[in-house]
């Protein structure tokens, strides 16, 4: 009851305040910055370096619109926001659009009144346990305890995995990530839970990550992705279409290597030229010039790329691509086309 | 009875036996220990018991201390070196020491300008704290919030001018009239500055500064210990005279202005500080247009002040009605009019038995600051949740981190702590 009226409230706040911004792309343009709310910290997805530069996964969507809007990729004021101020950050103005890792769900898209443009990151709820505890699958896992975040949808999850298997298990409530793993090092729960690309992170900080195991059962739906808010088409459509840009441009083959080559004039590939401005009008549909993608591409590499660079394989997180590779090597990576 | 220097007997001792020293058990640690230490039975056991605990703490932490390694560039690194040896990870304080003091966005070029401001701000205490040093260090202390605003937030210097000004005029209104009548000369006062600060900042030029030596650094930039201080040292000492004000206002016989006080003050002391945090943070973002937001430094140190100055005027309260009943007849027989009797008489005496009070609300505030890490700024805890922890290099530091952050606040609360038992002593007046 306390929620909905809480969600209402925000509801017809995020409303006002959507309607009084409607011309985002015109706001952005006066104020000569992009104001991109991103997490406080979470690794390879968004935190700042030594010299205070942030980085990450979501941090080069933020950098890519930046770049496509304003032509300049480091005209980005990031907006830190927690998961409690995240959503009002985004529905009273403070920030232009949302890039941390929010999943996309029912009720955050139509309640809550927001447009998801995307998905960047296809995650999901995974269990680890210790190598010593000797399980191969969460569903041995009956009469465990387990250490969870409190007050995220992976409680839910949780619990509605053990129902349907009908096992039972001991949650250990942990208020933040950090205290999850210390909790679980410390031998407090048998297995921790959270969404597997956190799980891959953490792992890696072990000082002996070959004694944990991450087990093969994934419980949850977590696409990830950047939202807007509601009432304003076009600036959504630009976030939309410049996550777009970077998955087709991994698609074509279109790299930060070759792409000045293959925009400075048309080519044989049309859509190709249709993404880099080349040939046809896309860029003028959408309220920018012809080079819009070109330079959204260059600001940090393609979606693969940009993968590689703050997720990927070969850096200390480790995450192989997965659900995450394009549709054509068996991932749920798709783009719809530039046409 | 013959006298025995003259009369002597061969058997007889004419002078005295030098003292021979105690039985070695009877004396120095020995003795010590046998008393506090060994006593009893039980108390042996339980002196063996803690010997061991002791014992094992410190050659369980020696190592990590001792093997400690303050120069790699990773956890990583750090770990090749320790070769699986026990040892801390240090080397993240001496990378980061920079963003756990400062923040991670505050220009390090500029890291001067609040390192100077602290210098500064410790000048400016003393004479507040130490009440025998020269009164004239005063004036130091009158202008540092202007020079601490220029220093840490840069900009034109006509910013922080206009500011001093407003409330120079201020009281030179108020000193004009309080002779007469103290609430026209306070209220005059206040009027005066609001009126100079709103015409000469409609006046004065944008003070922002891209820039050089005093570029302009926007609040969401500061962070790290710093924060902590700035937030503790401002609202302590906003929320000290309106504590006092509230305190007393909630002892008024006007019936209006006695209900204001003290629904606020209840109001306050029965939400949860975080909430109103979350207040200022969240719900005051839909009450302002996006473009005419108030700065979340100052709605954060307005929500702050609120809170302690509730919390302080309860404290005072305490040693308002700590005094007899005859002081406040003392002061009406005296012909002192209401606001000559409580600045001469009431308030000294209820502001020293507050003391101990006020302390434990200044150290209690002081380690609240870390609060605001839940709103999104970047204090020394937020740094070390957000920003620290979520890096590739440090993801997995833990004990290193906190402890520093634990030896930050400890000195600081500590200091607050001894020097508010040297002020007891020093104002003890023999009443007890």
């Amino acid at each position: 009851m306390k929620k909905s009226v809480f969600l209402g409230a925000l509801t017809v706040a995020g409303l006002a305040a959507g309607a009084a911004a409607a011309g985002t792309l015109d706001d952005v343009k006066a104020r000569g910055k992009l104001n991109c709310g991103v997490t406080t910290g979470l690794v390879g997805f968004a935190a700042p370096d030594a010299n205070g530069e942030w980085n990450g996964f979501d941090v080069s969507v933020c950098r890519a619109v930046a770049a496509a809007v304003l032509g300049d990729s480091s005209a980005v004021e990031f907006v830190p926001t927690t998961g409690k101020t995240r959503f009002t950050a985004l529905a009273s103005g403070e920030i232009d659009m949302l890039a941390r890792n929010t999943t996309w769900t029912f009720s955050r898209d139509v309640d809550l009144k927001f447009t998801f443009v995307g998905v960047n990151y296809y995650d999901g709820q995974g269990f680890m346990a210790p190598k010593d505890l000797g399980v191969s699958s969460a569903k041995d896992l009956d009469g465990a305890t387990v250490c969870i975040q409190t007050g995220t949808t992976t409680e839910l999850n949780l619990a509605d995995f053990f129902r349907s298997n009908n096992i039972s298990y001991e949650p250990v409530p942990i208020e933040t990530n950090a205290e999850a793993q210390q909790q679980y090092l410390a031998g407090a729960c048998d297995v921790f839970t959270t969404d597997a690309s956190g799980l891959a992170a953490t792992r890696a900080t072990f000082e002996d990550p070959s004694a944990h195991v991450l087990l093969p059962e994934i419980v949850s739906k977590e696409p990830l992705g950047p939202l807007v808010r509601h009432g304003d088409n076009e600036w959504g459509d630009i976030v939309r279409w410049t996550l777009n840009a970077l998955i087709t441009a991994e698609e074509l083959g279109v790299t930060s290597a070759n792409i000045k080559e293959a925009s400075m004039e048309a080519g044989n590939n049309p859509e190709i030229n249709r993404l880099l401005g080349t040939e046809g009008t896309l860029g003028e549909m959408l309220g920018l010039d012809a080079q819009w993608a070109k330079r959204a591409i260059e600001a940090g590499g393609n979606y693969g790329e940009i993968f590689e660079k703050n997720i990927g394989e070969n850096t200390p997180i480790g995450l192989a691509r997965g659900l995450n590779a394009q549709w054509t090597d068996g991932g749920l990576i798709y783009s719809p086309p530039f046409r | 009875m013959a006298d025995q220097s003259t009369n002597s007997v061969a058997f007889v001792r004419t002078e005295e036996v030098p003292a021979s020293p105690p039985p070695a058990n009877a004396a120095g640690p020995v003795k010590w220990m046998r008393e506090n230490l060994f006593s009893t039975p039980v108390n042996t056991v339980l002196t063996i018991v803690a010997a061991y605990v002791i014992f094992k703490i410190i050659t369980g932490a020696f190592p990590w201390f001792a093997n400690g390694i303050w120069n790699s560039q990773s956890l990583a690194e750090c770990r090749e070196i320790l070769q699986g040896t026990t040892g801390g990870c240090f080397s993240v304080l001496s990378e980061r020491w920079n963003q756990l003091l400062f923040g991670f966005k505050y220009p390090p070029e500029l890291y001067w300008r609040p390192t100077l401001a602290f210098v500064i701000f410790l000048l400016a205490a003393a004479p507040v704290l130490f009440f025998k040093l020269p009164r004239k260090l005063l004036i130091v202390t009158a202008l540092f919030p202007f020079i601490a605003y220029w220093l840490i937030w840069g900009g034109s210097i006509l910013t922080p001018l206009l500011a001093l000004a407003g409330v120079a005029g201020g009281y030179v209104v108020y000193s004009r009239f309080v002779t007469n009548n103290f609430a026209m000369g306070f209220f005059g006062g206040i009027i005066a500055a609001f009126l100079i600060w709103t015409i000469g900042g409609s006046i004065l030029p944008d003070g922002t500064i891209t820039d050089g030596p005093m570029q302009s650094v926007p609040s969401r930039d500061l962070g790290g210990f710093m924060l902590n201080l700035m937030l503790g040292v401002t609202c302590v000492s906003l929320s000290l005279p309106i504590g006092i004000a509230l305190a007393l206002g909630r002892q008024s016989s006007m019936p209006f202005i006695k209900y204001v006080c003290v629904i606020f003050i209840e109001f306050i002391r029965g939400v949860p500080l975080i909430t109103l945090l979350f207040v200022a943070s969240v719900m005051l973002a839909y009450f302002f247009p996006p473009e005419a937001t108030v700065d979340l430094f100052l709605r954060v140190v307005i929500m702050i002040t609120l809170f302690s100055s509730a919390y302080i005027a309860e404290v005072i309260r305490g040693g308002l009605a700590a005094l007899p009943k005859g002081q406040y007849e003392a002061a009406d027989s005296l012909g002192l009019d209401y606001a000559q009797a409580m600045r001469l008489i009431i308030l000294p005496q209820a502001l020293k038995i507050s003391i101990p009070g006020i302390v434990n609300v200044a150290v209690g505030l002081f380690k609240d600051t870390t609060l605001v890490s839940v709103i999104s700024m970047f204090d020394l805890v937020g740094m070390i949740r957000g920003p620290i922890l979520a890096s590739t290099e440090w993801n997995g530091v833990y004990w290193e981190l906190w402890l520093a952050a634990s030896v930050l606040f400890f000195i600081v609360c500590y200091g607050i702590s001894q020097y508010s038992q040297w002020l007891e002593r020093q104002l003890a007046t023999g009443h007890r």
